[in-house]
């Protein structure tokens, strides 16, 4: 049976834990710091020279570490994009915009152990000269922004921010900026333009990747709250050893944010890929299985704009035999390790790493109604098929859980999703694209059989 | 111009600009700042503001209108925002939303912030506040509320002096 593997949040729920410095010091805490600083520069085989910062990129590629944020994409790769060679100062910036629906795992974090942020954030810039990096914090966390806040001032009166940090000749300054409740404000590029001080329109890509063109078309780190923490932990750890956490491919630990229809929602802390989807809804020490009498309906797997998949499900997963030769083998739907791949073999993501779980009583035409007044909501409107769509969509969904639907209503929605994906200029077109194709695709019957009784009764009306 | 901002809030104003290697950055801190103290903002403190980072009033106003959070009129003194999202939407925030427009006057199916006529209480639906697992949830000014029975919704409202 799988269990809880807490990394990130060992601590956090301990009794007694605290928010402040004094806590998080008497665990170890900050010593990843020092010995990042402590690790000198180093001959190569070739004869050049190795410095600290690069010691560290290694260990974070060699790691493994992949993004938290929703993409999956390797951090160590990331780091190795920016270009160091501009000229141009080097900013990171944390995202702790944390609006994906389904997600609250980096407010766990950010509001009782901050300080692991702030040192995961400080092994990263210096790891990558930084001199001055923000926390971006949704704008619906004013106390998070304080405890941060709060936190940082810590830090500086320690010398763990500041110039000279520990008798090094490394300044760094850390500041918290306040998001005010756009959800697009998470898109990387949309994040810097808000932090720019302007509308978070996200921008065209290429060119304007962050590593390259980012804040101030300066190079810039943009990483979630979690994976920074994870940095503190590789260095901790060792490279190698953190790597043995969680599946190949897919290592460490993960915060998943369960919700909807299970006995017990939350967030557990696992290692990548070793537990499977129905342990998490199933399971004592995770969801503790659907109310009583309630079948399991389907369930989104990575967030909302994550393809939602429907009980009974199987999938066609990539698997290595014995004779080391992969293979394509059946993995019905709650035997889906939870981890990267093996939800995007299953045709989804895992995204933001939030469960929601829906069971039997549920009105699947509802609950893609509430997820496209959501998108219609936050679409910024650069886009004219993202703009528009998602407002068609919604309205189509409003009208067919409001006694309205037509029998072509499955089709008409799909088309419209599939003249946003692809056609924008974020990924915004996907996220609300998605949840409207895999809705529709896997609970047709649900959405004609909805229009087809609307059309009838409304005849008979008339 | 009639508006004027005391010299605390003018300190902690500048203190936030010198985060910033380039003014106009500070735009959402200045507005947070500023619709603290004053409730919203008003045409006169997105001029200031605008003065103030050396920009045009069209750079504030375009992110009034744009950010959620910022308001161009006044609301209640105590503001509740209730979660509409999935989550919480499955776990009865339509109910919550509800039992708070029925407890004060208000018509739970118009769209938008509400305010009863005393300015004493606002109320409206808002997306996703990223605590799911603790259906439904919801906002009271700055503090979080979860699992939020109508008994504890009926405790928060008595709570508001
Ligand atoms: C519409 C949209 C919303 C997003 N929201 C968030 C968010 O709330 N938090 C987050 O960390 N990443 C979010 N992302 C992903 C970011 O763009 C970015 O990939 C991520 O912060 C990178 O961090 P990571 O590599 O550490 O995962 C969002 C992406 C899109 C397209
Ligand atoms: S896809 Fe949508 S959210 Fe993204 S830039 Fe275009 S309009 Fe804005
Ligand atoms: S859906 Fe309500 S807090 Fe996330």
């Amino acid at each position: 049976m799988s269990q809880e593997f807490r990394l990130i949040l060992k601590d956090a729920d301990q009794p007694g834990y605290t928010p402040d410095m004094e806590c998080y010091l008497r665990r170890g805490g900050y010593d990843a710091l020092k010995k990042a600083f402590a690790m000198g520069p180093r001959v190569s085989p070739d004869g050049g020279t190795v410095s600290g910062p690069e010691k560290v990129r290694k260990e974070v590629l060699a790691s493994g570490l992949r993004g938290r944020g929703g993409a999956g994409f390797s951090a160590g790769l990331k780091w190795s994009f920016v270009d160091r060679k501009s000229g141009k100062p080097i900013y990171l910036i944390c995202n702790a915009d944390e609006s994906e629906p389904g997600t609250f795992k980096d407010r766990q974090i950010i509001h009782k152990d901050p300080h692991q942020l702030i040192e995961g954030m400080i092994i990263s810039c210096w790891a990558n000269d930084v001199k001055l990096a923000y926390i971006y914090i949704r704008g619906e966390f004013p106390q998070g922004a304080k405890l941060l806040n709060a936190a940082l001032a810590e830090a500086r009166a320690k010398n763990f921010l500041g110039k000279n940090i520990l008798g090094t000749d490394y300044d760094l300054e850390i500041h918290v900026h306040r998001g005010a409740g756009a959800y697009i404000c998470g898109e990387e590029t949309g994040l810097i333009e808000s932090l720019e001080g302007k509308r978070a329109y996200p921008r065209i890509k290429p060119p304007y990747f962050p590593a390259v063109l980012g804040l101030y078309m300066c190079p810039t780190i943009v990483n979630n709250v979690e994976t920074l923490c994870h940095v503190k932990h590789i260095l901790t750890m060792g490279s190698a050893e953190y790597a043995k956490l969680g599946t190949p491919n897919n290592t460490g630990t993960r915060i998943v944010s369960l919700s909807g229809d299970v006995k017990r929602p939350g967030y557990y802390e696992i290692e990548v890929g070793k537990a499977t989807i129905g342990e998490l809804i199933n399971d004592p020490a995770f969801g503790g299985g659907l109310r009583d009498g309630r079948k399991l309906k389907a369930v989104i797997p990575g967030g909302s704009s994550s393809k939602i998949l429907k009980a009974g499900e199987v999938f066609k997963l990539n698997r290595k035999g014995a004779d080391g030769q992969m293979t394509k083998v059946d993995v019905p739907l709650l035997d889906l390790p939870y981890d990267f791949d093996s939800l995007q073999q299953a045709g989804t993501m895992s995204g933001s790493s939030a469960i929601i779980v829906m069971d039997d009583s549920r009105d699947i035409v509802e609950c893609l109604a509430n997820l496209g007044e959501f998108y219609a909501h936050e679409s910024c409107g650069q886009c004219t098929p993202c703009r528009e769509g998602s407002l068609w969509i919604s309205k189509a969904l409003h009208r067919m859980t409001h006694g309205q639907g037509r029998k072509g209503d499955a089709d008409y929605l799909v088309n419209i999703a599939q003249n946003i994906q692809g056609r924008t200029i974020c990924a915004f077109g996907e996220a609300c694209a998605w949840p409207v194709l895999s809705f529709v695709k896997k609970f047709k019957e649900d959405f004609e059989a909805r229009g087809a009784a609307d059309e009838a009764r409304n005849a008979a009306d008339k | 111009m009639s508006f004027t901002v005391p010299a605390k809030l003018e300190a902690e104003i500048d203190e936030l600009i010198s985060h910033y290697p380039q003014k106009r950055s500070a735009s959402l801190m200045l507005l947070h700042a500023v619709q603290e103290h004053f409730g919203y903002i008003s045409h006169d403190a997105t001029e200031w503001i605008a003065k103030k980072l050396e920009l045009q009033p069209i750079n504030i106003y375009e992110l009034v209108t744009f950010y959620p959070m910022f308001r161009q009129e006044p609301a209640g003194r105590h503001q509740i925002k209730v979660c509409r999202t999935l989550s919480c939407a499955l776990g009865g925030s339509h109910k919550l939303h509800d039992h708070f427009c029925t407890k004060l006057g208000l018509d739970a199916h118009k769209h938008g912030l509400q305010t009863t006529p005393d300015g004493k209480f606002s109320v409206e639906f808002v997306e996703c506040l990223a605590a799911c697992g603790t259906a439904p949830v919801m906002m009271c000014n700055d503090d979080f509320h979860e699992g939020v029975t109508s008994q504890k919704a009926d405790e928060i409202l008595g709570g508001c002096k």
